[in-house]
């Protein structure tokens, strides 16, 4: 018999922990000459914004080994294109919605969950309190555990839907504020957003991308990734959803058995359309070749280290 | 529609210098295919590089369901793109972007090449030719080597101008100095450019000038090729960005912003 991939990210359920990362899937309609959408565990929307954002200037992208650099700014038609536009389709599609969000104030946050609370097609909300490449909002609420506690809380009180909240890479610091959001009222938190990154053009002496600086994201920060997931999972009780890097179900395993209870695949995409897919096909083998019937045996079931 | 295909390669071979030829067989993208559009390949197996490359489509044969792309060797996928051996897969997304419109009613049109930003531009001008078209042919290279496939220009070109920046052959100096003289006496029904970003941009402003419509091929870095990331923005004159891969890579000259006031 096939494992049971199903999980649940609090109030969420998923009939499979494989799903896209946020930013690298568009809003679902993109990527449908290559997919059946309903074989993912959910489709996280790009992240949108009260008022539509033109990005960031170009270039946006530079490649480096392994990895990649985007500097995007939070591109999105923003709230009510989105609505009007964009979800109506993935409504239709048999798959969780999940509908990431930023503000540039807690309460536009606030807004924004307010907005999508009533709305039909929506299975969650993640507020992605990370991303590196805004000056306002973004990256500072998720800096320091008051700020991210006190949106947390915010968004909270805003909806009935399922919380998740997209945490950004701390060295150190990252326990604390995936504790304090967890105090406030989070149901799930994702790890980890892009590592802060600069590509340098030598011949110009001018840095790559239009914007400056970027963020890192791609195989080249899997081990990282790995090293946050695990940290944040001795550190919390809320379910986490593991991202960063991840190409092959081996990737992927890495996070469930570090404590992930779900993955989020991003970059791979763009080589492979079809990455995601793979993925939970690949986990599903690892399991049945194991004689495991239900993915939560494999989930935190990290071995202590050393010769065994 | 687009798909992901996997098809083998019938020929992957140097043309002249950095520049490379590779002859597919992907049957779904060919018969797709429109010109103007581009598909994206996966250079090589690992992780460096991980992205997809975007190529546009060269030359497309839908009965024998093969596609060519010519390219010019720039860096790592490019690289990793001429160790590819004939009877190897080649993995392509495609085909993909919004080609060149040919309006009805046409009946002569300028195709301007810069270097390897021929390449869409040979398709259109079989497909041209098939409709009853007529193409005058401007193509500009740095040197002569880099003025590729001439001989195949000539088959469908009812008048061929060659311009190389450092006079080995035809016309010495850019190909738009070449377009400038000619765009005098001669007024085409539409320009259809492709090139560096500093020609179809000294192009939007020559067309403007003569009251000559027209549409360029732009560039930009991908990632996701599809309309999904974001990454591939550029900014067009009225100061909005557009996304290559999804609303071009043919955009109207007019919508191309002129030449910057600066150096
Ligand atoms: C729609 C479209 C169609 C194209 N069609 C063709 C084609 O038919 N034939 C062809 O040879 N090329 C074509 N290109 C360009 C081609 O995609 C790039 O040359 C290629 O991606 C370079 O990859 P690389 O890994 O070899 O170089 P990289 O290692 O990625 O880069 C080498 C150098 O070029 C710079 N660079 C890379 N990509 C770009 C870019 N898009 N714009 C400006 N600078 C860049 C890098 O910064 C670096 O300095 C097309 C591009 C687009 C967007
Ligand atoms: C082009 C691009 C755009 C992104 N946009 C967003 C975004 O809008 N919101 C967000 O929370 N994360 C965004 N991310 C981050 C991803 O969701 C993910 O956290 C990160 O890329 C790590 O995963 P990966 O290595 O699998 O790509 C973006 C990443 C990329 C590469
Ligand atoms: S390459 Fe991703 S939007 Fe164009």
């Amino acid at each position: 018999m096939a494992p049971d991939l199903s999980v649940s990210l609090g109030p969420l359920r998923l009939k499979s922990p494989v799903m896209c990362a946020s930013g690298t899937f568009g809003f679902g309609e993109e990527y449908t000459d290559y997919l059946d959408l309903s074989q993912l565990g959910a489709v996280v929307t790009k992240t949108i914004t009260l008022q539509p954002r033109e990005g960031n200037p170009p270039p946006r992208l530079a490649e480096t080994p392994a990895g990649l650099v985007n500097s995007i700014g939070l591109a999105n038609p923003g709230l009510e294109v989105f609505l009007r536009e964009k979800l109506p389709f993935l409504r239709r599609r048999r798959v969780p919605v999940v509908v990431s969000i930023a503000g540039n104030t807690v309460e536009e946050y606030a807004e924004l969950a307010r907005a999508l609370e009533g709305t039909a097609g929506i299975a969650a909300v993640e507020a992605n309190i990370s991303c590196p490449n805004v000056k306002e909002g973004g990256r500072l609420f998720g800096s320091r555990p008051a700020t991210a506690a006190d949106v947390t809380r915010v968004i909270r009180r805003s909806t009935s839907l399922p919380l998740l909240v997209k945490l950004p890479p701390l060295f150190p610091g990252l326990m604390e504020v995936a504790g304090a959001v967890e105090e406030a009222g989070a149901d799930a938190l994702a790890v980890t957003n892009t590592l802060p990154a600069m590509v340098i053009d030598v011949q110009a002496r001018r840095p790559v991308l239009g914007a400056g600086t970027g963020g890192l994201s791609g195989p080249a920060i899997r081990p990282v990734a790995v090293y946050l997931v695990w940290q944040v999972a001795t550190a919390v009780r809320l379910p986490l959803i593991g991202m960063g890097g991840i190409a092959t179900a081996s990737d992927a395993l890495e996070f469930l058995i570090a404590g992930a209870s779900a993955v989020a695949v991003g970059t791979a995409t763009f080589g492979n359309p079809r990455a995601m897919v793979e993925i939970s096909t690949g986990i599903a083998a690892y399991l049945e070749e194991r004689g495991m019937s239900n993915l939560r045996e494999i989930i935190g079931s990290l071995r202590p280290g050393g010769c065994s | 529609m687009a798909t992901l295909e996997k098809g083998e390669i019938i020929a992957n071979r140097c043309l002249a210098g950095p520049y490379w030829e590779i002859a597919v067989r992907l049957p779904q993208v060919a018969v797709a295919a429109r010109p103007g559009q581009f598909v994206h390949v996966r250079c090589g197996a690992g992780l460096w590089p991980l992205l997809r490359r975007p190529f546009s489509l060269f030359a497309v044969d839908r009965e024998a369901g093969e596609i060519r792309l010519v390219y010019q060797v720039k860096g790592t996928g490019t690289l990793a793109l001429t160790k590819k051996q004939p009877g190897e897969e080649l993995d392509v997304m495609g085909p993909l972007g919004l080609g060149f419109p040919l309006e009805p009613g046409l009946r002569k049109i300028w195709l301007v090449g810069g270097g390897v930003g021929m390449a869409p531009l040979y398709f259109l001008a079989r497909e041209a030719a098939a409709s009853g078209l007529t193409c005058d042919v401007f193509l500009g290279a740095v040197t002569a080597a880099g003025l590729l496939h001439q001989e195949l220009w000539r088959g469908v070109a009812a008048r061929l101008e060659l311009a190389t920046e450092d006079g080995t052959a035809g016309h010495k100096g850019v190909v738009t100095d070449l377009v400038e003289t000619v765009l005098r006496g001669n007024r085409p029904a539409a320009i259809y450019a492709c090139g560096p970003l500093g020609m179809s941009r000294r192009l939007a402003v020559m067309a403007a000038a003569a009251g000559v419509t027209g549409y360029a091929s732009l560039e930009s870095r991908m990632a996701c090729g599809v309309g999904a990331c974001q990454g591939c923005a550029v900014r067009l004159k009225d100061g909005s960005y557009r996304l290559v891969c999804r609303d071009g890579p043919v955009f109207r000259l007019e919508e191309v912003e002129g030449e910057p006031d600066g150096p």
